[in-house]
């Protein structure tokens, strides 16, 4: 083989392998980890996150409006502290609610915004004041379980 | 007892050889590195041994690719029916070619594919003279002949890793999508949902550039060290294979325990 065939043959393989590069950044990966959108922040406090991780989507009426930046406790309200950063694209009503729900029966945890009524709109390093905890499923079955076990005394 | 002072030599003497290896070898890589100016001079000699160590292994790298992404596709299917979840099965291809077996199963295909070629070329190259003859010219062999090839594998790696990596996604694309009847839309929505551009994919070029280097300094060593015989060159190659599978193995057990435990 002669030098320009070697030349054209390494050539290809480069921008296959740069192509290959690009296919699992844009086809596999998803392109908004790349350009990191701009947005805001803001935190919310739980009694319980439950299995909540950083990096969990936020949800709002079931489209990823933002993602869950960090999972911290507070030493003042002894209660968990959430950040979440959500795309400047949505806004909400500074009263809306943020409860963690689960994916499936055993899927993973997310935070869901429940839009409020207020007229203004939710800005950077607000709180959001209404929340509601992870249902931790021990306790649901624990509850169930005494109630059934009233229901039989009182037999 | 003269037989305890007899084991006892035997691991402090080959524990010293495996020092002094260890040292000659450094030393050797570091010369190589040193006389590396040569590949931009004379870009002619890289172009050469990217096509010996990478094109030529574009073969080997796609078929294997895309016959792992065929079986990843197709177990991981048949374990997620049983939850219902089908359509996580892009995330589980993408992920575990992305991050483990991408860099490792082409670091291990190349060590053998273009590895042992590398030692084989040198180890002979040393057998019939040919280094000798080079240095009496006032050529430097590190430079002519090892830089090439030590850089010609290092840059090919990562590409090959790259599309290994991706004929795999597109091979667990055709088994489950087009041939089971995955829903299209599930497999790459999942699939781009759950892959990180910075933690996933970046570390899995990380791995492959880190493997490369492993791969490419193992077989330019063995090569060159090799006892100029001819099974001298026969036992470097067999070293050069064994050794690049285990460094592999151990630096992507270092590097997962580095990159993906931990809170993230």
């Amino acid at each position: 083989m002669d030098r320009s065939m070697v030349d054209l043959w390494v050539g290809l393989f480069v921008a296959v392998g740069i192509g290959a590069l690009l296919f699992l950044a844009l086809k596999a990966g998803n392109v908004d980890s790349i350009i990191k959108s701009e947005g805001y922040s803001v935190s919310a406090e739980f009694d319980n996150i439950g299995g909540l991780k950083a990096k969990a989507p936020v949800k709002s009426a079931g489209v990823i409006v933002g993602r869950v930046s960090s999972v911290n406790f507070s030493n003042q309200s002894l209660r968990a502290v959430v950040k979440l950063d959500l795309d400047e694209r949505f806004q909400f009503p500074k009263d809306s609610s943020a409860s963690i729900l689960t994916a499936g029966l055993l899927g993973d945890q997310f935070v869901g915004i429940d839009p409020g009524g207020s007229l203004e709109n939710l800005v950077e390093g607000d709180r959001l004041r209404i929340t509601q905890s992870a249902i931790v499923l021990e306790k649901v079955i624990g509850q169930f379980l005494y109630g059934k076990m009233s229901e039989t005394n009182s037999d | 007892m003269t037989l305890i002072t007899r084991i006892l030599s035997k691991i402090g003497s080959a524990t010293v050889d495996a020092v002094w290896t260890l040292g000659t070898a450094s030393v050797f890589i570091f010369r190589v590195l040193s006389r590396s100016a040569i590949v931009l001079r004379r870009p002619r000699l890289l172009v050469a041994e990217m096509h010996f160590a990478g094109v030529l292994s574009l073969v080997i790298i796609i078929v294997s690719g895309l016959f792992v992404g065929l079986v990843l596709g197709l177990q991981g299917y048949e374990t997620l029916k049983r939850y219902g979840s089908t359509g996580a099965v892009g995330t589980l291809v993408a992920l575990s070619l992305v991050r483990e077996l991408g860099p490792v199963v082409s670091a291990l295909l190349f060590a053998s594919r273009a590895g042992s070629a590398i030692t084989a070329e040198i180890g002979i190259m040393k057998t019939t003279e040919q280094l000798s003859a080079m240095e009496m010219m006032a050529v430097d062999p590190h430079a002519r002949v090892v830089a090439p090839m030590f850089w010609g594998g290092f840059l090919s790696m990562p590409l090959l890793a790259a599309i290994f990596s991706a004929m795999g996604i597109i091979g667990g694309y055709l088994i489950t999508v087009v041939v089971i009847g995955v829903d299209s839309g599930a497999f790459w929505s999942q699939m781009q949902a759950s892959v990180d551009f910075h933690h996933d994919i970046l570390n899995g070029v990380i791995k492959s550039i880190v493997f490369g280097a492993a791969v490419s300094s193992i077989a330019v060593y063995e090569g060159y060290a090799s006892v100029p015989t001819a099974e001298g060159v026969s036992r470097a190659v067999t070293r050069t294979v064994v050794t690049s599978a285990l460094a592999v193995l151990a630096l992507d057990f270092v590097l997962t325990a580095f990159m993906f435990t931990g809170v993230h």
